[in-house]
């Protein structure tokens, strides 16, 4: 599989209610670190970090420092910002459809 | 079943609220937007939320179009390709001038259909017609590929190259209205009128709406939820007009078993036309019947 | 036997029995508080201005264990008792009960006072902002009580919630106590409309003092605390932020999915059988069911119907239809905008009620049990239509019982107007993590994307699909919004239990806990 290197930062994402702010830094060798705030912490929390994490490792990056800022962001929106995220820090177009 | 595209309802693509909402509000369609309503540096984050949210939510009972960038422009070929994957019931294309738009979008989707290993066909196509290069070839442009499934005028970008504004009679859009009304029946698809921007003059949309309706348009694009029920309010067959209808259908099946040509209801005669509209009239009156079901 | 007045009183009439001859000395007359008499005949000026906030609290005789109260109808522009508490503290009085109405945001200095053992306990129809963290997160030895507005008013002319000292901040008051929420006399800056819950507390407490910012000339009518309740009166400079107390004018929403609720609901009533000529309702001050008004408005005139009453908190929606003559009394608990206090002040059958009358569910008859129609909102439902609206998704305390469970007891028809999901909260539980309202009181829940109705509403249900309202089950409508949001982790709690919910006859309906914090 495809592996993705992080070597700047990528943004993508909103603080409007029902989205996810997501920026995407470099970790090098220090595999994927998430931090997150979000408003549905308590019901969500684990379910948005699992997310985020399945839909890096699923366009190949390993390494990655996500902050993550959610205001209720449904799992689609989520993998949608986070994909944006990663194609913007890395510069290449991700679709969704060349992975699975 | 009459299909119903009463209400056209805009939706940003680049909100993730309103992309769970839309179909919550009764519209018959909806069509979520990657062209004006999303800034060139948000093209490719939308084209990706689209992407997802149609790939999981369900819309239920309404019609999903999504509209997508031009093909001349940067984001046009990415977005075609993100979205016929997608499968939404169909793409709207903007900016349509020539019939040759039309082919050129048809064959990529074709492409894409096969690439994906999707039935070709499966995402349909709604051709906006928005210049007056475009209204003059919109019997072309309706014509062009068996995937179109309607066309709808955008006044806004009409108006500007015809330069005029848009008046509350719309008497600047009535040659080009009729125009994309001809194309349409002649090809034997759907019309849906432009967008009547301000939300607040409830007043003046409901006169939009009784004219756009008594020209012969099958539905309205909106840009406010709020307009939807003025929209299938006049739209809506009154149970009179449905009583009456059904009388007309009786009489001219009663004249069918006694062999006769020649139907009469009250005395009057009722010619064939008349009939054919009743028909109309039920078939709208059941699909709304249906729709709120 | 000669009295008291020198005149010859037999000791008994046949058919009446024994007399008792008139001693000349003043006793008894007054319906409370006779101890009191005295200090009263003993002020020359019949005028009980006390010259500060200290001396008033020091006459009250208030001491360390007793129980005060407060009323919110300044809501979050209050001043009175974050003053009055900050005075009690530095007099060093401790171990208060403390009895409000109902806390808000602007009460959060509270904490303070619980901290330092001022206050021991708490009695409330809510709590929000900072001090209901604080609570939540374990502040008090005690549980805080959560109480209904009839439920208070209940505990309190029953004896089950004794008041030492009540401290009313009032908009207009008179040398001798007859005070109001506004004043026909003069723009009361401070004005707040009805003074519906601080009634119930200057009847039965046994000493009253009001605070005022605008004292009036005797008497001050009309006034909703008579002089006969009150024993002592300070003037200070300001007693509320007229901002914070009520708004300028309560706008309908342009929220899409607030109208859509709201005209699904508004269809419902007018379907439910209790849409007629003469129906009550009452509808609270959130933005679907301010909406709902508005569309049953344009039923009500199309239909030729009028109400009879609007009931509970009042707002400018209900002021119109009343000046239209579409309803033809107004019974005002709490006055949420400004429209609502001219109305009080101006029209006649605008109304002024205590929350006994209002809501209480043990006297011989409150308004509640005479309402038709009741909108109510939710921040949680369950499958057997318990509602919540007390704790936030999070566990913590967010919100007041207030009348819900009142209303929803009283009501022929009670509809819960609630969206779906809220971000990605889902609004219906499989069990709500506190029950404030129980669901066998609750009929109709409308949401955004279906209308679902309690299986005890059999004659409900059938109106409802005579007029062809697609209604589905609440099991339905709660599988439609996990599959959009998911599953949610349940919250997770501590063992201490930092509130008890009673229900509006004193009984404990739910108790709140700790929520636990991961760290």
């Amino acid at each position: 599989m495809k592996q993705l290197t992080i070597q700047s930062t990528g943004i993508a994402g909103t603080l409007e209610s029902s989205d996810i702010s997501i920026t995407i830094e470099q970790n090098e060798d220090k595999g994927i670190e998430i931090q997150l705030k979000s408003t549905v912490e308590n019901l969500f929390g684990e379910q948005i970090k699992k997310v985020i994490r399945e839909t890096l490792e699923d366009m190949g990056v390993n390494d990655a420092l996500v902050r993550a800022n959610d205001k209720g962001a449904l799992d689609c929106t989520i993998q949608a910002r986070v994909t944006s995220a990663v194609s913007r820090a890395t510069q290449t177009p991700c679709y969704p459809w060349e992975v699975k | 079943m009459e299909k119903l595209r009463r209400t056209m309802l805009f939706v940003p693509g680049n909100n993730p609220g309103m992309l769970r909402d839309a179909h919550i509000y009764g519209a018959d369609s909806i069509m979520i937007d990657l062209e004006d309503s999303v800034s060139v540096n948000e093209k490719d984050a939308a084209r990706l939320l689209v992407y997802h949210a149609l790939k999981t939510m369900d819309y239920g009972k309404t019609e999903v179009l999504v509209r997508v960038n031009a093909l001349n422009t940067p984001y046009g070929r990415e977005d075609y390709e993100a979205i016929v994957r997608a499968k939404p019931d169909a793409i709207r294309m903007p900016k349509t001038e020539t019939a040759q738009d039309v082919v050129d979008a048809d064959a990529l989707m074709t492409k894409i259909e096969q690439d994906a290993g999707m039935e070709v066909g499966t995402v349909k196509l709604f051709a906006a017609i928005e210049s007056a290069k475009g209204v003059l070839n919109a019997q072309q442009i309706a014509t062009a590929s068996s995937r179109l499934i309607g066309i709808a005028l955008g006044a806004e970008d009409f108006v500007t190259d015809l330069k005029t504004n848009r008046s509350p009679e719309g008497i600047e859009l009535l040659t080009a209205r009729s125009l994309i009304l001809f194309a349409a029946r002649a090809a034997g698809i759907d019309a849906v009128d432009t967008v009547f921007s301000n939300v607040n003059d409830e007043e003046g949309f409901a006169n939009e709406v009784k004219l756009i309706k008594q020209l012969g348009f099958d539905g309205k694009s909106i840009i406010n939820p709020r307009q939807i029920e003025t929209v299938h309010r006049l739209y809506t067959p009154t149970p009179e007009e449905t009583a009456k209808a059904a009388r007309i259908l009786e009489a001219s099946e009663e004249a069918a078993k006694r062999g006769s040509g020649v139907v009469s209801l009250n005395g009057k005669m009722i010619d064939k036309p008349v009939v054919t509209r009743a028909q109309r009239v039920l078939a709208l009156a059941d699909a709304v019947k249906a729709r709120v079901e | 036997m000669q009295n008291g007045v020198k005149r010859e009183i037999p000791a008994e009439v046949a058919g009446i029995g024994p007399l008792k001859p008139y001693s000349n000395q003043l006793v008894g007359g007054q319906a409370k508080n006779t101890e009191r008499l005295k200090d009263r005949q003993l002020n020359p000026a019949k005028n009980k201005i006390i010259g500060s906030l200290e001396e008033a609290i020091r006459a009250t005789g208030l001491r360390d264990g007793m129980t005060i109260s407060f009323h919110h109808h300044f809501r979050n522009g209050d001043f009175v008792v974050n003053m009055v508490m900050d005075v009690i503290a530095s007099m060093g009085i401790k171990d208060l009960v403390l009895a409000p109405s109902s806390l808000i945001d602007i009460h959060a200095p509270l904490i303070k006072h619980i901290k330092n053992g001022v206050v021991r306990r708490i009695e409330t129809s809510g709590l929000r902002g900072e001090l209901a963290n604080e609570v939540s997160n374990g502040l008090m030895d005690i549980p805080v009580t959560i109480n209904s507005h009839g439920g208070r008013a209940r505990a309190i002319a029953s004896g089950e919630l004794p008041i030492d000292v009540a401290f009313l901040g009032v908009p207009s008051c008179d040398p001798y106590g007859n005070a109001n929420g506004y004043s026909r006399g003069n723009t009361a800056a401070s004005a707040c409309g009805s003074l519906g819950y601080a009634k119930v507390d200057a009847l039965y407490a046994k000493n009253v003092v009001l605070i005022t910012d605008n004292l009036v000339p005797y008497p001050n009518v009309p006034f909703a605390i008579p002089e006969s309740q009150v024993d002592y009166i300070v003037v200070v400079d300001c007693i509320g932020d007229p901002k914070g107390i009520v708004s300028g004018a309560t706008r309908y929403t342009t929220n899409p999915k607030e109208l859509l609720i709201a005209k699904r609901a508004a269809d419902v009533i007018e379907a439910s059988g209790y849409f007629y000529d003469g129906y009550s309702l009452q509808t609270g001050s959130g933005g679907s069911a301010l909406a709902t008004t508005r569309y049953l408005r344009e039923k009500m005139i199309a239909a030729d119907i009028k109400a009879s009453f609007a009931l509970g908190g009042i707002t400018q929606q209900i002021v119109e239809m009343h000046e239209e003559g579409l309803i033809h009394r107004i019974l005002d608990v709490q006055s949420f905008d400004l429209r609502a206090v001219e109305s009080l002040k101006d029209n006649r059958f605008h109304h002024q009620i205590d929350a006994e009358y209002y809501a209480s569910p043990d006297n011989e008859g409150c308004a509640a049990h005479q309402l038709d129609v009741v909108i109510l909102s939710a921040l949680e439902i369950d499958l057997d239509f318990n509602v919540n609206v007390i704790t936030g998704s999070d566990g913590v305390i967010r919100g007041a019982s207030g009348g819900h469970c009142d209303t929803a007891a009283g009501a022929s028809v009670t509809i819960i107007n609630a969206p779906l999901i809220r971000g990605r909260i889902p609004t219906i539980l499989s069990k709500v993590n506190t029950v404030v309202t129980p669901g066998s009181t609750i009929d109709i829940l409308v949401t955004d994307q279906g209308t679902a109705v309690n299986p005890l509403r059999t004659d409900l249900l059938a109106n409802l699909k005579a007029a062809n309202i697609p209604v589905c089950t609440i099991e339905e409508l709660k599988a439609k919004a996990d599959k959009i949001v998911g599953e949610p982790a349940p919250i997770q709690w501590e063992d201490k239990i930092v509130g008890v919910v009673k229900y509006r006859d004193g009984s404990v309906i739910d108790v709140i806990r700790q929520v636990k914090r991961n760290s």
